[in-house]
């Protein structure tokens, strides 16, 4: 192992992090407005909310990381719990 | 033709063998040409059909069926073992080289193994010779999670053995086909077959071992072990309702644990449960594109989870660290592992053109088709959990996230060679699926590129990614912290061992006071028996001759009067 160095590397500058995730935003904004514009085969009923994927997958997202950060109360132990005997 | 009917476990056995004496260039080559002819001698020699057996006492013990479904496996299973060889090729040690020949070779007895005889030998020597893949990382905590892994390994092959005696005595027959879950015997094989395939509360064998084995052991490992469970219930138990919501559960709690797991190869771990959630709803739905979508996600999913598993693997090779809260920033390192692992994260993402893509829409699809409208939503869940825990997590916070200020070198040659392998077929696989699909074992109709799929299923990925984005700009997500998760295994490596540690302080007084009773009588017996037997004692006295003379005299004297009278 090496120790850190001080050369820049592309993602230790904050305008390319910001220009990654600007590109990003407008891919999503596309996606979105493609459900208005493509004509998709709705085989549920569920699906015929706009957008409907969109939102479940955000939703989702969200939901399972705050529910497993409240898991992380319950059940998270130190380290060595196995390894340490009471 | 008598090379046709060579089972496909034989070559590996023999190079385990001959590798035990070879080294240097002579093992390497061992290595590699071990898979690739055998590879191409079961895609070239061997036709559907083929079938082989010995006898053995009144049984006739089937030790190759060739059908399409056993084939599929086998092809799979020689690519795996063939890109796990190349990414282990520096390895050396013994020990692993010969266990993984094994291991892999008794990954093919189990899937061509006609009866359940021949399955149940396999079976257990899946557990005994990839033990040693955990054990050879030779830390304490290996050792001990080898030892946990294959007591539950050996037992779920016990209780297929005793599952097949039952079925035998019921049915008269051993043959490994359908079963079906009536009887003792089913439910026996059930849970046999669930134990290998991290069934909930029956799965901490996975999260447990696999994170503990060799950088490399875990690439092998990663392959077989659930992938034949996947294809026994394939065989002995498709359209189980029960499977599919099993099922389900699998591939919706394990993420939940992705998310707060620190150490990358447990999450992956977990990831797999999740993953072999969706083969085993697809074996319950029990439809041809359900069967067809849960075996060609198996084939799938050991390529892709190989592929992170390497990509991991190579990690902590290089940084001897594989826990989150560590890592990080390696992409201006190891740019090349780097790619690499996203390759492998689109791929269990299903992004569209990668191979999760064309094998899981098979079975969201069968589900919707058979009107499963709420586990269908599970799944969906499952979906975008995946990419959130696997497709973006493990990548993140192994080569962005903050820097570690690591620095270390690109991984070497030969595991750079085997993950390139690994991600070149997810994308041939991904983007021209009808290859996989021409190999499937039912006959259907399906393509899963067309707007309606491809659009639902970026709209899916995106915004899962955009919740990502937010929560970790809002501050939201929860950061890598070193620690452990309490799971199922709580039970037998904690309650157990404390219950048991109580309960030996609770009755100690007791079983002491009992003790020291049996012990005082032991004494009291002893003592009587020494007044008497001991030396000085009246029945150890010895008689001088003439005494016994004296008495027999009487003897006869008493007997001659009494006759008289």
């Amino acid at each position: 192992m090496q120790p850190p160095d001080d050369k820049q590397y592309i993602f230790d500058k904050t305008e390319n992090v910001n220009r990654l995730l600007r590109g990003f935003y407008i891919v999503c904004g596309i996606l979105f407005a493609l459900d208005f514009i493509l004509h998709r085969h709705i085989s549920h009923d569920w699906e015929h909310l706009p957008g409907f994927y969109a939102a479940f997958g955000f939703v989702a997202c969200v939901l399972l990381v705050l529910v497993a950060k409240e898991m992380r109360k319950v059940l998270m132990r130190k380290e060595d719990y196995y390894d340490v005997d009471e | 033709m008598w090379m046709s009917e060579l089972p496909p476990f034989v070559p590996f056995f023999i190079a385990a063998l001959l590798a035990l004496a070879a080294r240097g260039w002579l093992r390497a080559g061992l290595m590699l040409a071990t898979p690739v002819l055998g590879g191409l001698h079961l895609w070239f020699g061997v036709p559907e059909g083929t079938l082989l057996s010995v006898p053995l006492l009144e049984f006739e013990l089937i030790l190759m069926r060739a059908d399409r479904l056993s084939l599929l496996f086998g092809y799979l299973f020689h690519l795996a073992a063939f890109i796990a060889m190349v990414f282990a090729l520096h390895v050396r040690d013994t020990t692993q080289t010969v266990a993984s020949l094994l291991y892999a070779g008794s990954a093919l007895g189990a899937v061509f193994a006609g009866d359940l005889i021949t399955l149940f030998i396999f079976w257990e020597l899946l557990a005994i010779t990839s033990v040693f893949l955990i054990w050879a990382r030779k830390t304490e905590r290996a050792i001990r999670s080898g030892q946990r892994y294959l007591i539950i390994q050996v037992t779920s092959g016990v209780l297929l053995l005793a599952g097949a005696l039952v079925h035998y005595h019921r049915s008269g027959s051993l043959a490994f086909d359908y079963i079906g879950l009536e009887g003792v015997s089913g439910a026996l094989i059930f849970i046999a077959f669930g134990i290998k395939c991290a069934f909930p509360f029956l799965h901490n064998w996975l999260t447990d071992a696999y994170p503990e084995a060799t950088p490399t052991g875990t690439v092998f490992l990663s392959a077989f072990t659930t992938k034949v469970a996947v294809y026994s219930l394939a065989r002995g138990f498709p359209g189980t309702d029960l499977l599919v919501y099993i099922g389900a559960a699998m591939t919706c709690f394990p993420i939940f644990y992705a998310v707060i797991e620190n150490d990358l190869r447990r999450v992956l771990a977990y990831s797999m449960i999740n993953q072999i959630g969706f083969m085993v709803c697809g074996v319950g739905i029990g439809t041809a594109l359900a069967l067809n979508g849960a075996v060609s996600h198996a084939f799938n999913d050991v390529i892709f989870k190989g592929l992170l598993f390497m990509s991991m693997g190579a990690v902590l090779y290089r940084t001897g660290e594989i826990n989150g809260s560590h890592l990080g920033g390696l992409y201006k390192t190891m740019p090349k592992t780097a790619m690499l692992c996203i390759v492998g994260a689109s791929s269990i993402s299903a992004f569209p053109l990668f191979s999760g893509f064309v094998s899981k829409s098979m079975v969201m699809t069968a589900m919707i088709e058979e009107g499963y409208d709420y586990l269908w939503l599970m799944l969906l869940f499952a979906s975008a959990g995946v990419f959130h825990h696997a497709g973006i997590k493990i990548p993140y916070f192994a080569f962005f996230a903050h820097d570690s200020g690591i620095r270390t070198q690109e991984a070497p040659r030969n595991m750079l060679v085997a993950m390139s392998i690994a991600a070149m077929l997810c994308i041939f696989i991904g983007s021209q699926p009808q290859y996989l699909y021409g190999l499937l074992p039912w006959e259907v109709d399906y393509w899963p590129y067309d707007t309606t799929h491809v659009l639902a299923q970026l709209q899916l990925l995106f915004f899962s990614a955009l919740a990502f984005v937010w929560l970790n700009k809002a501050g939201l997500y929860p950061p890598e912290l070193p620690s452990v998760n309490i799971d199922a295994e709580w039970l037998y490596r904690r309650l157990l061992p404390t219950g048991l540690r109580a309960a030996d302080k609770g009755l100690r007084p007791a079983w002491d006071g009992f003790i020291a009773a049996l012990s005082n009588q032991f004494r009291a017996v002893m003592a009587f028996l020494f007044r008497y037997h001991g030396p000085g004692g009246t029945l150890a006295r010895t008689w001088p001759t003439g005494s016994m003379v004296l008495w027999v005299t009487v003897l006869l004297a008493v007997f001659v009067v009494a006759y008289y009278v």
